[in-house]
């Protein structure tokens, strides 16, 4: 499960300063193709910073950032998709055409091809029927996956989740967490997902990433090789999530 | 200037209504679960007719101080007499060639100033350099009032169409030009980040995000565009037209004759209306979904 010989997404010696201030310093990162990877830290780390690094969105920043081996600061954002925090959903638009801002600039989103698979995506994230609703009428939960499934839409190298489910209640969350299991696991998509939450980046990640400090750097990398489907309580991601915290220095 | 003291006096005529609306159907409501099955009849349907009252009543103590010589009637004609003079232009036709005339002015006036502010607005909204370089001259030029305008457009382009129509583009200009600009420069920067992160492209995410999230600004706009259209046609028909309800105006103080200012006045008021009416049917449409 470790990086393999090409990565998909490769981070090297990335230092990003915002004027005075440097929110990452020295970041290396290689994440394999298929692998699910979670990027915990605590606020202020530059956890967010790293992944608009990584989805394009910093054209500014030192050190070497790829995606299947392009520069993110090359062409645009190609590779990638992004979940954000919050739905940012054009509330104006129903799911079908929220969905299908995350396809490819060269699919026609008029077309049948383009109908089946935003149709598909709307049913892949468990929102058959919702595809006329719009964003006013949809629960937290059901925006937040509009949204995953927009950024799959583009079917990226590398999907990246910015602390998708904080703001969900506690059920809520549990059940997005399996969503995204299931979809990683069908998809077999590349996920790199950021979040303040240990327990959910030890249940849902095959390693888990550190960053730690002020700038944010790699403190530790955590492997979590216990079998999938997973226990919430199995007593080793119970011990891992010890780790992990230790890790963070609490 | 004025066209933010009118958006504002419209916004809050707005929310009054709602609240009106609202309260009165709960209240009702309440009403008819306590009494149980006596149906009482739905108070809030003939709610929009308390409206009428205020407006009513001015108009019968309006007839009693003309009738009992409180004001003399020749500066002011009873309720009566300015129906009837109403009723007379439009019998004999004279009424309708003055509206037609005004309603087309106000058409074109109004057209040509939300085109233009439309143009401007979405060049200062994306630009920052079209911003530097137009909205300091522009905001400033906004609080130049109506009238002022009048001899120098009189000048230039004669007592024409073309000076009145100019005029009135002039001030449903300033409306939808503000209103715009800020709307699209006010384009929530999350958004703008997602049409990035996918690549949208200029065009794309223009046409698929900035125009519609600036879309309910632009229609606040050209409401207010039209109301300062119909203010505007008042100051170019008042000082040089033969012909349109604002000539009616004038005509009727060198006449001296107080029911046709009245009636031109209520006409005024009438069309207005209609007009603010159906743009706020349009943006009700449009942005209700």
């Amino acid at each position: 499960m470790s990086s393999g010989a090409d990565p998909v997404l490769a981070v090297d010696g990335l230092r990003k300063r915002y004027d005075d201030t440097v929110a990452l310093d020295g970041v290396d990162l290689a994440v394999a193709d298929g692998e699910f990877v979670a990027v915990v830290g605590p606020s202020g780390c530059g956890k967010s910073t790293l992944l608009r690094v990584l989805s394009g969105l910093e054209a500014r920043f030192e050190g070497r950032v790829t995606v299947d081996g392009t520069d993110v600061r090359a062409g645009g954002n190609d590779d990638v998709g992004m979940v954000f925090q919050e739905p940012r959903l054009l509330d104006w638009a129903d799911v079908r055409e929220n969905v299908a801002v995350g396809l490819p600039a060269d699919v026609d989103p008029a077309s049948p091809a383009a109908r089946d698979r935003v149709g598909d995506l709307i049913e892949t994230v468990g929102l058959d029927g919702f595809a006329d609703s719009h964003p006013g009428e949809l629960s937290g939960g059901m925006a937040q996956r509009v949204s995953l499934a927009r950024g799959l839409a583009y079917d990226p190298s590398v999907l990246l989740l910015d602390e998708p489910f904080s703001a969900l209640d506690r059920l809520t969350k549990a059940d997005q967490q399996d969503h995204l299991l299931d979809v990683w696991e069908q998809r077999g998509t590349t996920v790199v997902l950021v979040t303040h939450d240990v327990e959910e980046a030890v249940y849902l990640a095959d390693r888990v990433v550190v960053l730690a400090g002020q700038p944010g750097t790699v403190a530790s990398v955590v492997d979590v090789d216990v079998e999938r489907p997973r226990e919430r309580a199995d007593p080793d991601l119970v011990a891992l999530r010890r780790e992990v915290t230790d890790a963070l220095g609490r | 200037m004025a066209a933010d003291t009118r958006r504002e006096s419209d916004v809050s005529r707005e929310s009054d209504a709602g609240r009106g609306s609202t309260g009165g159907g709960s209240a009702s409501e309440a009403a008819s679960h306590s009494l149980g099955p006596v149906p009482l009849p739905a108070a809030s349907r003939f709610r929009p007719l308390l409206g009428l009252l205020v407006p009513a009543a001015l108009v019968v103590g309006w007839h009693l101080v003309v009738a009992t010589g409180t004001i003399a009637a020749y500066q002011l004609p009873t309720p009566v007499r300015v129906a009837e003079t109403l009723y007379g232009m439009g019998a004999s036709g004279e009424l309708w060639g003055h509206v037609a005339v005004t309603l087309r002015r106000v058409a074109l006036g109004a057209g040509l100033g939300i085109a233009v502010g439309t143009v401007f607005g979405t060049a200062t909204g994306l630009s920052r350099t079209a911003s530097d370089l137009l909205d300091p001259l522009l905001q400033s030029l906004k609080n130049i009032p109506s009238l002022a305008w009048v001899p120098l457009f009189l000048l230039w382009f004669g007592i024409g169409e073309t000076a009145k129509v100019l005029l009135i583009a002039v001030g449903a200009f300033f409306p939808v030009y503000l209103n715009l600009s800020t709307g699209i420069a006010a384009v929530d920067e999350e958004l703008l980040e997602v049409a990035a992160v996918y690549d949208l492209g200029r065009v794309e995410s223009l046409r698929r995000v900035v125009f519609p999230a600036a879309l309910p600004s632009l229609l606040v706009g050209i409401r207010g565009g039209v109301g300062l259209a119909w203010m505007f046609v008042v100051a170019a028909e008042l000082i040089a037209a033969s012909q349109g309800v604002g000539f009616l105006l004038s005509d009727g103080r060198t006449l001296a004759r107080p029911d046709i200012i009245v009636a031109s006045i209520l006409l005024f008021a009438f069309l207005g209306n209609c007009s603010d009416v159906a743009v706020k049917e349009v943006r009700d449409r449009v942005v209700g979904r």
